[in-house]
C-alpha cells in the first residue's frame, strides 16, 4: 500500500520493490538550513519496510545533514519528512525515537560518563515495546558482557561501535540510521561490524547506512542513493549502478 | 589539645553546611554548565519564606519544611523552564547576567519586604542543646543535626546520580545533549529537574541557615562565595568532592577563627586560593 496521496518520488523504484511494500519514510523535496546556510536542496528520498538503503557521498555532500533532518536535530518542515504516512518533519528528536527511528551517530558519541550497560539502557529511555533488549544486545556482541560494567570509553573503537549499535536497538525502532559506521575503524573491525548487520536486521528492521566506503555500501545494501552538494545526483539498485555512475554521481564530473 | 580537636569538630560540622550551600551550585553546573549568580540569594529568599511561615504566620517548623520543599521543587522546575532554558547556549553569558539580574532582584525584594533588619528562625531550642563526646569536648545538636542532613545530602545525591534513570539521564545530558536527544531525552524537561532538585537542596540550606545563625537580605553573595569556594575546592567529580571541599573551608574558616576572630573567613579564601595553584581542578576532578 502507497501512502495516500503521495507520488511515487522515483519512478524507476517500482521497477525494483514489489508494491506490496510499504513505505515507510520518506521526504519530499525536503530543504534544510544552517542559519543562512542551506546544506540540503530539495531531497526526494523514500525507503519502504524492511529495505536496507546505502546513502553515500563525499564529504560536505549533506548526508550527515540529512539525518539530522530525519532525527530532529535540524528542523525542517513538517509535510517535508513522512513516517508511516505521518508528517514528522522537525518534531523534537525524542518524539521522533518514541515513533521508532533511532540513530548511530558519527563518530559514536558514547557516553564518556556511563557504563558500558549505562549507555545501553539510556539507549531503552522511551521504553519503546520491541525484541530488543539488555540480552539481546549481549547475544549479538558477547564481548559487551564481559565489559558491561566498564566506562564506555575504554572500550576499543569497535566495540565503542557495538555499544553505540546496541543503544540504537536498545530504542527498539522501526528504522535504524546508522552513519558512518567504519569511520576510525580498522578493515577487520569494520568488517565484524557489517557481519552483524544481518542479524540486526533478521527481524524485518529498517536501515538506512550512511558509508563512506562506496563497494561496501553497495554490498550491504539493496538501492543506494548518491548525494552531491545537497542534492540527490544518483540512485537505484545497489547491484545494477556501476562504478562509472557512482563516480559521476560523486565527483560531478 | 582538646581546644584544638574541638576547633577541628566545629569546623567540620560548619563545613557541613556550607556543603549544603554548593551541592545545589555544583549540580547545576554539572548537568548544564549554568553558573547561577543568584544561588546564595536563593538560599536567604528560602530561609526568609521559612521565618514568614513560622514568625509571621506562626507555621509550625516541620510543617513549613514540608510546604517549602516541594514549592521549591516545581519554583526551581518552572525558572528553568521557563527563564533559565532560553539562557543556555555556547555563550555563557546570558546565564551570567540574568542570574545576576535575579540576585539584585531578589535581594530588593527582601529588603522592601522585610527591611534591613536581621532575622533567625526559631530552632524551638535545639539552638542552646548540645552533646557530650569527651571531657571538655561538646556538639551543638542543631549543628550535629546539620552536618549529618549535609552527608544525608550528599550520599543521596551521589545514589540519585550513580544509581537511577534520572541520574543516567542527568550525566548522558551532561556528556553530550546532542545524543542524548537522539535517545529520547528532552534535555529542556531533564534540566529543569536538575534545577528543582537543586533548588530542594537550596531550601534545606535556607533554612538551616536561618536556624544556625541570622540572615540578612544581603547575605546572599557571601553564601555564593562559600559554595564557589567548596565546588572548586572539591572538584566536580563527584558529590563526595564537593562535601569534602565544604568541610575543608569550614575547617580553615574554623582554625582561622580561633587563631584571630577577624581571621576566620581571610583563611577560608586562603585555602582556596592555594588550591586554586596547587590543584585548580579540585580535590576530585571529573574523570575523563
Amino acid at each position: 500500500m502507497r501512502l495516500a496521496g503521495q507520488s511515487v518520488f522515483h519512478p524507476s523504484s517500482l521497477l525494483f520493490h514489489p508494491s506490496y511494500l510499504e513505505v515507510l519514510l520518506a521526504t519530499k523535496n525536503l530543504v534544510a538550513h544552517y542559519g543562512d546556510f542551506q546544506a540540503l536542496f530539495g531531497i526526494d528520498f523514500e525507503v519502504d519496510a524492511g529495505e536496507i538503503i546505502a546513502i553515500i557521498g563525499s564529504n560536505g555532500a549533506g548526508k550527515s545533514t540529512f539525518l539530522k533532518a530525519l532525527t530532529g536535530l535540524i528542523g525542517t518542515a513538517r509535510e517535508q519528512v513522512a513516517f508511516e504516512g505521518k508528517s514528522i518533519g522537525g518534531l523534537m528528536p525524542g518524539k521522533i525515537v518514541e515513533l521508532g527511528i533511532a540513530m548511530v551517530p558519527e563518530g559514536r558519541r558514547l557516553f564518556r560518563s556511563l557504563s558500558v550497560e549505562e549507555n545501553l539502557l539510556l539507549g531503552a529511555y522511551t521504553k519503546r515495546a520491541g525484541p530488543w533488549n539488555l540480552e539481546k544486545i549481549f547475544a549479538l556482541f558477547p564481548i559487551l558482557r564481559e565489559k558491561r560494567d566498564v566506562p564506555s570509553t575504554s572500550l576499543s573503537g569497535g566495540q565503542q561501535q557495538m555499544v553505540a549499535i546496541g543503544r540504537a536497538l536498545m530504542a527498539n525502532p522501526k528504522l535504524l540510521i546508522c552513519d558512518e559506521l567504519s569511520l576510525g575503524l580498522a578493515p577487520i573491525v569494520v568488517k565484524d561490524i557489517y557481519d552483524a548487520l544481518p542479524k540486526i536486521t533478521a527481524g524485518g528492521l529498517t536501515a538506512i547506512i550512511v558509508e563512506q566506503d562506496v563497494g561496501l555500501a553497495q554490498r550491504v545494501s539493496s538501492r543506494l542513493y548518491c548525494f552531491q552538494e545537497g542534492k540527490v545526483s544518483l540512485t537505484g539498485k545497489s547491484s545494477d549502478v556501476t562504478r562509472e555512475q557512482i563516480s559521476a554521481a560523486y565527483f560531478g564530473v | 589539645m582538646i581546644e584544638w580537636v574541638n576547633t577541628i569538630l566545629q569546623g567540620v560540622m560548619l563545613g557541613g553546611l556550607y556543603a549544603l550551600f554548593a551541592m545545589g551550585l555544583s549540580l547545576m553546573f554539572g548537568v548544564m554548565r549554568l553558573t547561577n549568580v543568584a544561588h546564595g540569594d536563593f538560599i536567604i529568599l528560602t530561609a526568609f519564606a521559612a521565618f514568614a511561615a513560622t514568625a509571621s504566620l506562626g507555621i509550625h517548623l516541620w510543617i513549613a519544611l514540608l510546604l517549602l520543599l516541594p514549592l521549591a521543587f516545581v519554583f526551581g522546575y518552572g525558572l528553568q523552564r521557563g527563564v533559565l532554558n532560553g539562557t543556555l547556549g555556547d555563550d555563557p553569558l546570558p546565564s551570567l547576567v540574568v542570574t545576576f539580574g535575579l540576585s539584585i532582584v531578589i535581594q530588593n525584594l527582601l529588603l522592601e519586604t522585610f527591611s534591613a533588619d536581621t532575622r533567625s528562625i526559631s530552632a524551638m531550642g535545639l539552638e542552646t542543646k548540645s552533646v557530650q563526646l569527651a571531657e571538655h569536648l561538646f556538639v551543638g545538636v542543631l549543628p550535629l543535626i546539620i552536618f549529618l542532613i549535609a552527608v544525608a545530602a550528599a550520599a543521596g545525591m551521589q545514589w540519585l546520580f550513580g544509581n537511577t534513570a534520572i541520574g543516567r539521564a542527568f550525566r548522558a545530558t551532561s556528556d553530550d545533549k546532542e545524543a542524548a536527544q537522539l535517545m529520547g531525552l528532552d534535555h529542556r524537561h531533564i534540566y529543569a529537574l536538575a534545577t528543582a532538585i537543586a533548588f530542594v537542596l537550596i531550601a534545606i540550606a535556607g533554612v538551616l541557615q536561618g536556624m544556625r545563625t541570622t540572615i540578612a537580605p544581603s547575605d546572599g553573595p557571601g553564601l555564593l562565595l562559600y559554595a564557589f569556594e567548596a565546588v572548586i575546592i572539591g572538584g566536580m567529580g563527584s558529590f563526595w568532592g564537593t562535601f569534602s571541599g565544604g568541610i575543608i573551608l569550614g575547617v580553615a574558616q574554623a582554625i582561622g577563627f580561633r587563631i584571630d576572630p577577624g581571621w576566620g573567613i581571610l583563611i577560608g579564601h586562603f585555602v582556596f586560593l592555594a588550591m586554586l595553584i596547587v590543584k585548580p581542578n579540585g580535590l576530585f576532578p571529573k574523570t575523563k
